[in-house]
């Protein structure tokens, strides 16, 4: 199922006012209001759009187009050539390869593990959940519910554990068990809590210092979030070395327009977007989708 | 942030003082910025359309002349719009006549509800009630396990069971005036503002409970969308405040700014951390500056003082590492701390000082402070850079001339002396482990001195130990790191005052 059906009554304020523009036989400043506006209102952010626009307004105007329509087109171009051509695949290497998941609390790290880690099981590979959130209260019980809905196993730490230690144990438990992958969870954290980042450094290190391998260090990241969303994939990307992105609850906003920005600037690819509740909720993230899934 | 906006309106602002009043074009550039700037706040973008026009009507024709800094005059005239949105006042909280009353939670997935639920109910028992916690949120695995963990930190009971939502509610009303709890506080399940069904079930929760507050939870991070998530759920449930969670982030918090204008509602509360004591009734004036990039200080000029303070204080506290402190040094730490206020009052504002006062029973007395200033006071320039140098004579000439005893005059040398080489051995003591805690106590600390002395320095206040030589009771040492320096706390440097 394309992305565009899964966000089923999701798409509005920004496809809506694109509507308004494509029907338009002639471009003038309204066209180009308008067309801002539907960035600005997808969190694409003030100055990213406004010099995305000033490409549009160049192209336009060498290839003559003249109406809305035509604008329009050029805009999604422009939006898929900034997207095109980053590595958007989740590597592995050897046994086990640790999958770190990062991100601010509340963004859907652990929910989103479990959707993970079902397409990981249904690609046939052994897949171990580590419990590292080990702060949040029941954190480690909801991922073992959704260890077992997606076929996976979970090791866990004592609470309160250090979660360095959670996951060193992990990669070691799934090493000795020939398990091939270990998604590993961390606790929500604000990227303006030094010790804290220090702390999702430090599990970062400590996750490779076994047996297992760190491949990807993913940033879950809420579609809701606004112009702090650049803030915090800087900020993770410097305490862990961010490798990809997870765009969540896509089905509720439709927008994450910011990560345009994360992706032009800090190069972040984005890797999957979340769509819903459900173990089958994700999808992997394609430009021209996404685009497609913004604009129609 | 805020430097550069003012900076960017002084650049804009450039001409004006021959002219003495703001015309139309140099408004415009002006209100260009200020768009800009809301904009990365993540305000609404019919909110910033909106603001513009009220900041263009009233800045248009803004009187200049005389002004020192037309910059700064601008940012005053678009922060009082922004505070006047937002509105001035904290949103008070009443009690049922009937109890209990009735709080129920709603908002977006990952927006803190849980959390949010157990910070009030620690809030409530603060003021003295009895809260029961209802967990509602039957759809996220673990929901209910969560609550049941954070609402035993606080001693709080929970009531919840398997089934539906909206039974879970009504049982939980029922359970809580069975046990006489005064208030009760009801989680419900993350839920889209777009999905019809959990929207119309949210709405029978409420028809269930009569609450008699709704709180939206929102994510201080949100971007553009909070209006349309505030506006569905004021649709259908009439929401009576936000809570607004997340803002010890560095998120500016503009959608707080776009749910008031547009459905009307206050922020009644804001969580600004992950503990559960993290919750505090909001204080709207303060977010219009932090939407501008300004922060919570209140004028740029009291943050120019309090880098000036904090630069002494960090010279002062070299100088004490390195043995060198001197009595104008401590006299200038005595004088700092008097400004703020009673001495006992300031004391108790600082983190684990209250505590502490209370404990040792310290007599703070102003008149002996005042007998000290007057012992240093009384002593020459050479005497207040090193007391060695104060023999018999000296003694008795300082306590004439200060009007106070000669043992009085060597007990004060003494004490200093003993201090400073105190200061010295824990020079060397490193600062290290800074837990989940250790936030609280420098937020805390920044309020409690008003932001005055070292906010986030390389100074901080000790959580133990912390004497004034002279002004304690029989031993006015006992406090002071019980001899062994990790007594003074474990994040720094030792004490200025």
């Amino acid at each position: 199922m394309s992305l565009r059906n899964r966000l089923g009554s999701a798409r509005g304020a920004f496809a809506t006012r694109l509507a308004a523009v494509r029907g338009r036989d002639e471009v003038d400043a309204a066209t180009w209001e308008r067309l801002e506006e539907a960035l600005i209102l997808a969190d694409v952010g003030v100055v990213p759009s406004a010099a995305l626009l000033t490409l549009v307004r160049e192209r336009a105007a060498v290839e003559g187009a003249s109406d809305g329509d035509g604008v329009v087109e050029i805009l999604k171009e422009e939006i898929v050539g900034r997207l095109d051509g980053a590595d958007r695949t989740l590597s592995v290497a050897g046994a086990p390869s640790v999958w770190l998941f990062v991100g601010v609390n509340g963004v859907g790290k652990t929910t989103t593990i479990g959707k993970v880690g079902r397409r990981q099981v249904a690609q046939g590979r052994r897949v171990v959940f580590a419990a590292g959130d080990t702060y949040r209260a029941a954190a480690v019980d909801q991922l073992a519910l959704w260890a077992e809905r997606a076929g996976a196993t979970v090791v866990r730490g004592a609470e309160g554990a250090d979660p360095s230690s959670v996951v060193f144990d992990a990669v070691e438990h799934a090493a000795a068990q020939g398990v091939d992958l270990v998604l590993a969870d961390t606790a929500g954290r604000v990227h303006t809590r030094r010790n804290l980042m220090d702390e999702l450094a430090k599990v970062r290190r400590v996750a490779g210092k076994g047996a297992g391998t760190v491949t990807e260090t993913l940033l879950v990241l809420d579609a809701t979030t606004g112009q702090n969303g650049l803030v915090q994939a800087r900020q993770f990307g410097e305490a862990a070395d961010v490798t990809g992105l997870i765009l969540t609850k896509m089905d509720g906003s439709a927008r994450g327009g910011i990560v345009l920005a994360v992706e032009d600037e800090l190069g972040i690819p984005v890797k999957f977007v979340g769509v819903g509740e459900g173990l089958d909720d994700l999808v992997p993230f394609e430009p021209g989708e996404f685009v497609d899934a913004l604009f129609e | 942030m805020f430097e550069s906006l003012t900076s960017r309106f002084e650049g804009i602002l450039r001409n004006i003082r021959g002219k003495g009043r703001l015309g139309p074009e140099e408004v415009e550039e002006v209100l260009e910025e200020i768009r800009v700037a809301l904009l990365e706040a993540d305000v609404h973008l019919g909110v910033v359309r909106t603001l513009q026009d009220r900041i263009r009507e009233r800045a248009v024709g803004e009187e200049l002349a005389g002004v020192l800094n037309p910059g700064q005059q601008v940012v005053k005239i678009v922060l009082e719009e922004l505070t006047g949105v937002l509105g001035g006042e904290t949103m008070p909280i009443t009690f049922a006549s009937k109890p209990p009353t009735v709080v129920l939670l709603a908002g977006l997935q990952g927006s803190g509800k849980t959390t949010a639920a157990a910070k009030l109910a620690r809030w409530f028992k603060a003021k003295g009630r009895n809260p029961l916690l209802v967990g509602a949120d039957l759809a996220r695995p673990a929901a209910v396990e969560q609550l049941r963990t954070l609402a035993g930190r606080i001693d709080v009971p929970v009531f919840s069971q398997p089934g539906d939502p909206v039974a879970v509610a009504a049982a939980g009303l029922v359970e809580a005036r069975r046990l006489g709890r005064d208030v009760l506080i009801c989680d419900t399940a993350g839920r889209l503002a777009i999905d019809d069904d959990l929207m119309a079930e949210i709405a029978e929760i409420a028809g269930a409970l009569e609450p008699h507050y709704t709180f939206l939870v929102l994510d201080a991070m949100t971007g553009q969308d909070a209006v349309n998530v505030a506006e569905a759920f004021h649709e259908r449930l009439e929401l009576d405040a936000v809570v607004l969670t997340k803002l010890d982030g560095d998120a500016r918090g503009g959608a707080a700014i776009s749910v008031k204008e547009v459905v009307g509602r206050p922020i009644a509360f804001a969580s600004t951390g992950e503990a559960l004591e993290d919750l505090e009734p909001f204080h709207p004036d303060r977010l219009a500056s932090r939407i501008l990039g300004m922060g919570d200080v209140e004028t740029l000029i009291e943050k120019a003082e309090e880098t000036f303070e904090k630069e002494q204080a960090e010279a002062a506290a070299a100088r004490m590492l390195e043995g060198t402190f001197t009595l104008d040094d401590f006299l200038e730490q005595l004088r700092q701390i008097r400004k703020m206020g009673p001495v006992g009052d300031v004391m108790k504002m600082v983190p684990g000082m209250g505590q502490q006062l209370k404990d040792v029973e310290t007599d703070l007395d102003e008149r002996r402070i005042d007998r000290i200033e007057g012992i240093i006071h009384s002593m020459t320039p050479v005497e207040r850079a090193d007391p060695d140098v104060i023999d018999g004579s000296r003694r008795a000439r300082i306590a004439a001339g200060s009007g106070t005893q000669v043992n009085e005059v060597s007990q004060l040398v003494r004490q200093f002396r003993e201090m400073r080489k105190l200061m010295k051995q824990m020079g060397g003591a490193g600062s290290k482990g800074r837990g989940r805690g250790s936030k609280r106590g420098q937020k805390a600390g920044r309020r409690g001195l008003g932001g005055r002395t070292t906010p986030r320095g390389s100074v901080k206040v000790p959580k133990k130990g912390l004497a004034l030589p002279g002004l304690g009771g029989d031993d006015p040492w006992e406090g002071l790191g019980s001899g062994e320096p990790g007594g003074l706390g474990p994040s720094g440097p030792p004490p200025l005052v």
